[in-house]
């Protein structure tokens, strides 16, 4: 694979500064996109619509989408009204109410759509941020090399809580684009480390050889030759960081360092502990938003190694 | 790779320096004053406060420049006398860091290694085995997703709020003095187990799914191809297989033991598990600069050395790695 952590840490996921993608995907991917027929988008299309894990993965995020951008129009209640509080699920509320009297399944909806949100922003951010440095370190390896890693170990044992902390205390209220953008900038070195390694390992390749030869310049090679040859990857690798950043929201917002221009699922769930929900046995108040978030995530990780199999032949079920 | 290994210390110890100081800037830029904040728990007349205020930013130094206080941090850091808490008034940070260390440790490490060897070996078995694949991969999966937040609520509450099986919050009964007995020690056992079973739970998908994958690959490798060509028994075949795709996968283990001496926040927040994590938590709470300053050197040194192992470890028992690493520098 590499020749430094490219491995993935479960159990960094559990921890505070955990920013860890999940899983990296199966290594070769970069390699058996490369050597793709000309035939290429009907094969994958094909192997798309016939792989179980791919099909499932993607229909009940899909799903989910679906709840969380309609689920505000079909809630039978506006999550800023107040009823009857601590009040277990009825036919009336149906995820029940809070301590303050509010509609759970309204607030949970809602949760849905901030999760999505930054889960969405951290990804995106960390791809650009971590490709940019990632191609940059192995294309031009030697002492450029040394110090982007070195920056890479500096962020990645930088205190993440604390900064957050130090960063909200400035500003006056933490919103979801802020949160997003700092999940990105604390989780681009597993990108950037991924795609360092990538490149080094296509960068002995003879067509870019070839490239070379042809007295290319290195970024038009990079963009050319170096970066489609690992699309797939990149692509899941992205669709990994878009499920780890959501959990890493929830880990901010359970310790009440979420958002405070709107209600997350973590949010909630750290309301939940505030008002002893546990030691009041109000099951409905925090386990569905925690259940949603495992579905969510759950379905992307399905969906990411059905992709993997499509792009990967190796790894196909035989 | 002589020059190699004097490259890798260089830019160690140029990123320590940097970590170093990162963490001693982070603090210092946090608003508000961490004197005022402390001499706001009492009840003081201006005069009084006044005073107070002098001899207390005095005693703190707070009341230099800041490049003095960066040099005397280092001085400090250096000669083993990391300043006194805050928070916790009188008591030397090394005190609090050390008395917090001994939870953390036996409460993450245990949960790490013991989620590693089973996840692995799960992977492993899973691997290319329709059956077991089809039941280990989605559980996997599962486990992976959850919010770890949401697994520290669900299982207390089934296991605690609802069955009474075990304690939720605490490290050890509040009616306790910690002591060298048995009553003090089977307490802490059973204060332990659950944010224990948490931190493993949440590990355990990753590794299997990591070394499903790789064992995956593994076994589509030419070395495997060879193997089974020479005649080898499946056995053997997922044996060196399961070699090979150790080396990423204890990497990562390096990792996680790295950073393991920051305490895992989350979890003894949750819990209200008295380690390091929860030490990090008052620290930021309560402005206390001395001791998250302590704290960060544990974590800075921790993540560095399981850095430098796994260069060292790749280098020394992967001989592709060799030779790509001196195609690289080159």
């Amino acid at each position: 694979m590499s020749e430094t952590l490219s491995g993935s840490t479960p159990a960094e996921r559990a921890g505070e500064a955990g920013p860890a993608p999940v899983t990296t995907p199966a290594a070769g991917t970069t390699m058996a996109a490369g050597s793709a027929s000309p035939h290429r988008g009907g094969d994958l299309l094909y192997y798309a619509l016939h792989n179980k894990k791919l099909v499932f993965g993607v229909s009940l995020e899909a799903l989910l989408v679906l709840v969380a951008i309609l689920g505000p129009i079909i809630a039978p209640h506006n999550m800023t009204d107040y009823f009857a509080s601590n009040q277990p699920p009825s036919a009336q509320h149906w995820l029940g109410t809070d301590n303050l009297g509010h509609d759970l399944f309204a607030e949970v909806v809602s949760g849905m759509r901030v999760s999505y949100l930054v889960g969405a922003i951290g990804a995106l951010c960390a791809a650009f941020v971590g490709m940019a440095l990632g191609f940059t370190a192995g294309w031009r390896g030697g002492m450029l090399d040394e110090i982007l890693q070195m920056i890479t170990n500096i962020v990645v044992m930088m205190p993440a809580l604390v900064l957050l902390i130090v960063i909200g205390a400035y500003l006056k209220t933490r919103g979801i684009t802020f949160e997003g953008t700092f999940i990105g900038l604390i989780t681009w070195p597993w990108v950037a480390r991924a795609v360092r390694a990538q490149t080094f390992t296509l960068k002995s390749r003879e067509f870019v050889d070839l490239a070379r030869l042809s007295g290319k310049r290195g970024f038009s090679i990079v963009v050319r030759e170096i970066a489609p040859n690992m699309a797939s990857y990149l692509f899941l690798v992205v669709v990994l960081l878009f499920g780890s950043s959501m959990l890493l929201a929830a880990n901010f917002d359970f310790l009440g360092l979420g958002p405070t221009t709107g209600t997350s699922l973590g949010n909630i769930m750290n309301q939940s502990t505030l008002w002893s929900a546990l030691q009041l046995h109000y099951w409905w108040w925090f386990l569905p938003p925690g259940l949603l978030l495992t579905g969510m995530v759950a379905a992307l990780l399905i969906a990411n190694v059905g992709l993997d199999e499509v792009f990967n032949p190796k790894l196909r079920e035989q | 790779m002589r020059r190699y290994f004097t490259r890798k210390v260089l830019t160690y110890m140029l990123a320590f320096f940097v970590g170093v100081t990162i963490d001693w800037a982070i603090p210092h830029m946090m608003p508000g004053d961490p004197v005022q904040l402390y001499l706001s728990n009492f009840n003081l007349k201006p005069a009084g406060y006044a005073a107070l205020y002098k001899t207390m930013s005095q005693a703190f130094g707070t009341n230099l420049p800041l490049w003095e206080q960066y040099l005397h941090y280092w001085k400090g850091l250096l000669t083993g006398n990391w300043g006194i808490s805050f928070w916790d008034f009188p008591a030397q940070v090394s005190t609090l860091i050390f008395q917090a260390l001994p939870y953390t440790l036996a409460l993450l490490v245990p949960a790490i290694v013991l989620s590693y060897i089973v996840g692995n070996r799960l992977g492993a078995a899973a691997a290319r085995r329709k059956m077991l694949d089809n039941t280990v991969l989605p559980m996997g999966y599962v486990f992976q997703a959850i919010p770890y937040p949401w697994l520290a609520l669900a299982l207390p509450f089934l296991l605690g709020a609802v069955w009474h099986v075990f304690p939720i919050s605490g490290g050890y009964d509040p009616g306790l003095i910690p002591a060298f007995s048995w009553t003090f020690i089977s307490s802490l056992l059973y204060h332990w187990f659950l944010p224990f079973l948490t931190v493993f739970l949440v590990s355990l998908g990753g590794w299997a799914i990591g070394m499903r994958n790789l064992v995956i690959y593994e076994l589509e490798n030419d070395s495997s191809r060879y193997l089974r060509a020479l005649g080898a028994s499946e056995r053997v075949v997922r044996r060196y297989a399961y070699r090979s795709a150790s080396l990423p996968q204890l990497s990562g283990l390096a990792l996680a033991l790295g950073i393991v001496v920051g305490g895992n926040i989350v979890t003894e927040y949750a819990f209200s598990y008295p380690g390091l994590g929860h030490l990090i938590f008052e620290a930021i709470s309560n402005q206390d600069y001395f001791l998250l300053q302590g704290i960060f050197i544990f974590i800075i040194i921790g993540v560095l050395v399981a850095n430098f192992v796994i260069d060292i470890v790749y280098v020394t028992v992967d001989p592709r790695t060799r030779l790509s690493m001196q195609g690289a520098s080159a």
